[in-house]
């Protein structure tokens, strides 16, 4: 991956660069196969339609997933997710663009270990925060 | 709109009470189609020559992953349809997934096997913009060959009045 983020290099206030995900009904027919979450309203548009549903939704864990990566391509290999909370508030739909986003709203050293805490959120092409959370990890100190 | 509980007493006995253990193999060929999936192509995941000089020495799972079987506490089987069950009885049959959060002890490796354990491990109801709904907490707790606990996982569901 790119260069290593450090403890240092960060504040409250600093913003995770986005991860922009655009899944199809293809990535949501893989994820259910990787994940073994067979559920068909995430594949069949006439079953999730019988359930109420507009039509086929994006799976709320493949989304979780995707805060996942948001929060690994940010700290790199020398980080450590420890803690990540993903609500679900809303749909996503496949064909329409999801923008995972954070920001960083706390940083402290604790037993010679560097945390840094963000909340993080999905939002779709209408600026829905579909899916808030929030998320811990730890840094790599240059100190 | 406070007409007393829904908690029926046949929901709350539903606290506490466990999944059968489910035995999952972390595979790396399984962590490379979770990571095709998601599209996450990060070396540390899926490139065991590049992750071989990495700080754990090889791959891991992007957290979040657990092998296989990748989910062992499917809410349409066991206890947890139980709960829904109960929730349907006493008036709440929507269901909605709440949510998710992972706690992250150990990193997990191919080759290691995960025992994971899940329980009901709280049932509340809270009154919302669309009416009262009832919430059902799955903790699950996810411990490797060596007897480590690597990670917990507790997800939400929510039954609703429609």
């Amino acid at each position: 991956m790119s260069k290593q983020l450090y403890y240092e290099d960060v504040e409250v206030g600093t913003e995770l660069p986005p991860l922009v995900k655009s899944p199809s009904s293809q990535q949501l027919v893989k994820w259910a196969g990787a994940s073994g979450d067979y559920y068909q309203i995430h594949y069949d548009k006439d079953f999730a339609q019988g359930t109420g549903l507009p039509g086929i939704i994006v799976h709320g864990r493949l989304r979780a997933s995707f805060m996942v990566q948001l929060m690994t391509d940010w700290i790199g290999e020398g980080g450590t997710l420890k803690k990540i909370s993903c609500q679900q508030r809303g749909m996503d739909f496949p064909g329409e663009q999801l923008v995972c986003k954070g920001k960083v709203t706390k940083k402290y050293a604790e037993n010679g270990e560097h945390f840094v805490e963000c909340d993080i959120w999905a939002e779709n092409p209408r600026g829905e925060k579909t899916a808030p959370g929030s998320a811990v990890v730890t840094l790599p100190s240059r100190g | 709109m406070s007409e007393g509980s829904a908690i029926t007493d046949s929901i709350r006995a539903m606290i506490g009470v466990m999944a059968d253990p489910v035995v999952m193999e972390v595979e790396a060929g399984a962590i490379k189609r979770f990571c095709q999936a998601v599209g996450d192509s990060n070396p540390l995941f899926i490139d065991a020559e590049h992750a071989k000089n990495g700080p754990h020495g090889g791959v891991i799972c992007p957290p979040g992953f657990f092998g296989w079987p990748a989910k062992p506490a499917p809410m349409f089987s066991g206890p947890m349809a139980s709960m829904m069950g109960e929730f349907a009885k006493a008036g709440f049959p929507g269901v909605l997934d709440g949510g998710i959060d992972f706690e992250f002890f150990q990193p997990i490796h191919p080759g290691d096997v995960l025992v994971s354990s899940a329980k009901i491990a709280d049932i509340y109801e809270r009154e919302g913009k669309t009416g009262k709904s009832l919430f059902g907490v799955i903790e699950t707790t996810y411990t490797n060959q060596n007897g480590d606990v690597v990670a917990r996982g507790r997800m939400t569901l929510i039954g609703r009045q429609s």
